[in-house]
């Protein structure tokens, strides 16, 4: 039986859980905590992810793809790196309608890559939000080579998120290819 | 939906990129940021747009007008500003122009030979630049951009290519961080450098240079001082950088250097990487899903 892992990573609330919850066969076993009611993160949701999400694709008898989500809180930064290893690829989450993110998602992204040098997809997520930064204005302001992929995502839809899981497949197997 | 942040987020420069790359038509404004007490996405203060601060138009990815709050850019004062008018003729002009906008005042004093085109253009063309260059050092405030918006049909437009304005602007938002590097705050103090005496010899200081010398002092701030002398804070700042680089001036830090913690960064061994067939795999089984 193997295991293959990808990572979902991104900053605080960028919908890391939905895509993971989304695409997982099993619910997905997410370390998610209460934000307490007082403090300022729970004006904006009502539960953060404390370690890391965790969803599973089953793909037949000798293979599972594992989904890991990093928790979106800096605090709890030092799981990333744990995370990072072995994985098979990467996906940064943006919340496109939060521009107050978009320095940290790239920090985030430089980190990733950092740790280990593995395909990568960008995701600009929430695209359904009225509020939401196009993709092409996105790849300018985070600096994206123009061979970085960066695809509109609403993580609430499962063919969104499957589409962006099969572009950062094709992206793996293309630098398989090159290699 | 027009794009919306805040300039802390961004710097005015990846917005003009953005514009320049993306050759895009419309209106930029930047306000003034009223804090609020609720917390953006990344726990800081939120910011609404108070009063309006500035405007940049553009049109298909070039700089074609600009305006400041703070700044009048009516065609009078911009070529009095550019010593085309001097201030009789400016106010004589703005009691005689009524209604007149700034296109017909630009045909009439071209038509009476008072200024040239090219000189009105050089001058709107000046204080564009100006006021764009200042925005590229705004640190914070919230700004919107509205697609295909123009500044208003009386205004008189000067295309500038952005590429150039970028780059230009980096150089100097470059030089305001090398003078940050070399003066960390305004509470750093000065003191005379080792033999003072002798390297003042022969060297010629400017009127602004002599006003700073008086208080060379490590019990005096540089807050301090700019408060006596009147000055900006960047316009001290350039001073003392440039007594420091004479070597005549050393600076004094009070502050303890902040430490910041390194996140440790040790790339993990590399992945066995995977074999085509389970990347094949996974695409087969996400398609049937
Ligand atoms: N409109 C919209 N909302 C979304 C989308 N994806 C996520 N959300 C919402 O955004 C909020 C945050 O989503 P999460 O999935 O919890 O984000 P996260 O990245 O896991 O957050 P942390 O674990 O706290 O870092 C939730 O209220 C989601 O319902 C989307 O595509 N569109
Ligand atoms: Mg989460």
């Amino acid at each position: 039986m193997q295991t293959v892992k990808m990572v979902v990573t991104g900053p605080f609330s960028s919908g890391k859980t939905e895509f993971i919850r989304s695409i997982s066969e099993i619910q997905v076993v997410s370390t998610e905590k209460s934000l307490s009611k007082d403090t300022a993160e729970a004006a904006q949701k009502e539960a953060t992810t404390v370690a890391m999400d965790f969803g599973r694709i089953t793909v037949d008898d000798e293979l599972t793809l594992f989904l890991f989500g990093t928790p979106g809180q800096r605090r709890f930064d030092f799981m990333w790196e744990i995370l990072a290893e072995g994985m098979l690829g990467f996906i940064v989450m943006v919340d496109s309608s939060k521009p107050e993110t978009f320095r940290e998602a790239k920090t985030i992204l430089e980190t990733f890559r950092a740790y280990a040098p593995t395909p990568y997809v960008v995701a600009a997520n929430k695209q359904d939000h009225p509020d939401a930064w196009k993709p092409e204005d996105l790849r300018i302001v985070l600096r994206l080579d123009p061979e970085v992929k960066l695809l509109p995502c609403i993580a609430k839809d499962r063919d969104s998120v499957r589409q962006v899981l099969l572009e950062l497949l094709y992206t793996i197997l293309e630098e398989m290819e090159t290699n | 939906m027009p794009l919306q942040g805040n300039l802390r987020d961004f710097s005015t420069t990846q917005l003009l990129n953005l514009v320049n790359l993306s050759k895009r038509t419309g209106l930029l404004t930047i306000f003034d940021g009223i804090t609020t007490n609720e917390l953006d996405a990344m726990k800081q203060p939120k910011q609404i747009p108070g009063a309006e601060r500035a405007r940049i138009a553009f049109h298909q990815g070039r700089l074609v007008y600009a305006s400041a709050a703070n700044q009048d850019s009516s065609l009078v004062a911009v070529l009095n500003k550019a010593g085309k008018l001097n201030n009789e003729q400016a106010r004589q002009l703005r009691e005689r122009m009524g209604s007149l906008g700034d296109k017909g005042l630009a045909m009439r004093l071209i038509g009476a030979k008072y200024v040239t085109q090219g000189d009105i253009l050089a001058a709107v063309k000046q204080n564009i630049l100006d006021i764009v260059f200042n925005l590229m050092t705004l640190q914070e405030g919230p700004f919107r951009f509205d697609d295909n918006q123009s500044p208003g049909s009386d205004v008189i437009l000067v295309p500038i290519e952005l590429e150039p304005v970028i780059i230009e602007g980096g150089r100097r938002i470059k030089e305001a961080g090398e003078i940050d590097k070399v003066i960390g705050s305004l509470d750093v103090s000065l003191k005379f450098a080792e033999n003072a005496k002798q390297k003042f010899k022969g060297v010629h200081l400017t009127v602004d240079e002599w006003k700073i010398v008086p208080y060379v002092d490590p019990k005096n701030t540089l807050r301090q001082i700019m408060k006596v002398v009147n000055m900006s804070e960047l316009q001290i700042k350039r001073i003392v950088y440039s007594l420091n680089q004479a070597g005549l001036i050393e600076i004094v830090n009070s502050a303890k250097p902040q430490v910041l913690p390194q996140r440790p960064n040790r790339p993990t061994k590399p992945p066995t990487p995977p074999e085509k067939r389970v990347v094949l795999s996974i695409i087969e089984k996400l398609k049937s899903m």
